[in-house]
């Protein structure tokens, strides 16, 4: 079979943030790990056309960084223990496709996720981070949707980075007791990516609108791999009915059309229902922060027919418990 | 990894407190000690005297500057540290979060350099 380039381009979007997420548990440090990323799709650029795609892509591109890594470490004389700890640790984590796999890929991109989000970094690098290292999203298009300098933004991501290194941030999922609150630090940055994408007025249109994707694709991943959060599950709901919305939102003239003025036949139905469904599943698990009030407000907007329909009684009920959550916090 | 946790509380609050309570604050801060010691985490700490008796040190072109004071004016003043032992940044932040003075203060966590490594940016 052979990889057009553009299944490639595909390939890499979609799987490079659970690879970065295994080949860091691996090799222990981000930067090398995403340079050996890229060695190692320089490999396949060349190998893939001619000997054709690998049965198991995904870990043909994990072992590739892997052997590089050790190679370049090996040479690095000084890292010589270092490179024989990876030799020794990497030979369970990469086989053929499997449950445990998934399993284990799982465990990695949470792993991922909650250390890009760690408290000790600044919320501006937190989300930066993410976005480059979960959702493999370049430091460009990043800075052109932050409407940041290009250098300002990659020296946000190196500062992080050097951060995570110097201070100690560990690779890991959060215990049972912390989970909860690291939990609604990551549901922040994922919250603030998809506001960003959302309430942007300027700015490069088409990158903000991937940033929405991101973080709705950032919430699936979270419900996914955590099923027993319940905010995860109304941020998620949360996301889809806001999106929902996208195409009505705007004029021809590149104005904002509020809500009641809305043509809502051009709102999203199938992700309204599948919105109103993620958000009607998570009260009843429970949910009760400001993601569940605010989704529940975007659900009876999203479900009335018209603006008059529309059950304001409710929504101001809930305007009300919303403002009681804020001043608690 | 080492790390300091440096404690900083308000002097003036501090000044407020009742002798039976200051008796309490120590016993719980013996305690506390005495828990990061039987975990292996202490390596040293220290209560410090009060900013009233620092003096700050500066050399600018050659010449010594003394004046009195701590280095900075602020709401909280560093009060005492504590010198720990941590598997991980992670570990570092539990254990400050037990020192009794992070209820009323704030607890900075700071990694210690290690001698064998070049200074970095």
């Amino acid at each position: 079979m052979i990889l057009a380039l553009m299944d490639f381009e595909k390939l890499h979007r979609e799987e490079s943030g659970r690879i970065l997420s295994t080949l860091i548990r691996l090799l222990g440090d981000f930067d090398l790990a995403e340079e050996m990323l890229q060695e190692a799709y320089a490999v396949a650029l060349q190998k893939w056309p001619a000997e054709g795609t690998p049965a198991n892509p995904r870990s043909w591109l994990i072992s590739t960084a892997r052997h590089k890594a050790i190679d370049r470490l090996r040479r690095e004389q000084r890292f010589g223990q270092k490179a024989e700890e990876i030799a020794k640790t990497a030979e369970f984590a990469v086989g053929p496709e499997s449950e445990l796999e998934e399993e284990m890929v799982g465990d990695d991109r949470l792993r991922l996720i909650f250390t890009c989000c760690h408290p000790s970094l600044p919320l501006e690098a937190r989300v930066a981070l993410t976005l480059r290292t979960v959702c493999g999203i370049t430091t460009e298009e990043i800075s052109r949707a932050f409407l940041v300098p290009l250098a300002t933004m990659a020296q946000r991501l190196v500062r992080a980075k050097g951060k995570i290194r110097e201070a100690g941030i560990p690779y890991r999922v959060p215990s049972q007791e912390e989970l909860r609150d690291r939990l609604d630090g990551v549901l922040l940055v994922v919250y603030l990516i998809f506001n960003e994408g959302y309430l942007a007025s300027s700015g490069d249109a088409l990158v903000r609108r991937e940033l929405c994707a991101e973080a709705i694709r950032l919430g699936r991943v979270l419900c996914g791999l955590l099923p027993q959060q319940a905010e995860a599950q109304a941020l998620l709901g949360l996301m889809l009915l806001h999106d929902s919305r996208r195409d009505a939102r705007v004029s021809a003239e590149g104005e904002l059309i509020l809500l009641d003025e809305q043509d809502r036949s051009l709102w999203h139905g199938e992700q309204v229902r599948e919105g109103t469904q993620i958000v009607e599943s998570a009260l009843r698990r429970g949910a009760a922060g400001m993601y569940a009030v605010q989704a529940s407000i975007a659900a009876l907007h999203a479900n009335a027919k018209t603006a008059a329909e529309t059950d304001w009684a409710q929504i101001a009920a809930l305007y009300d418990v919303l403002l009681r959550l804020r001043r608690r916090q | 990894m080492q790390y300091l946790l440096l404690i900083y509380r308000s002097e003036a609050e501090m000044a407020k407190l009742s002798s039976a309570e200051l008796t309490a604050m120590y016993a719980e801060y013996g305690k506390f000690t005495q828990e990061i010691t039987d975990s292996g985490n202490y390596i040293g700490g220290n209560p410090l005297k009060r900013t009233t008796t620092a003096t700050t040190v500066r050399v600018r072109d050659g010449k010594r500057v003394v004046t009195d004071g701590p280095f900075a004016e602020t709401k909280e003043q560093l009060g005492g540290y504590y010198l720990i032992e941590a598997k991980e940044l992670d570990q570092a932040i539990s254990i400050a979060a037990r020192i009794p003075g992070a209820r009323v203060g704030s607890i900075e966590v700071r990694p210690i350099m290690p001698r064998t490594q070049a200074v970095q940016a």
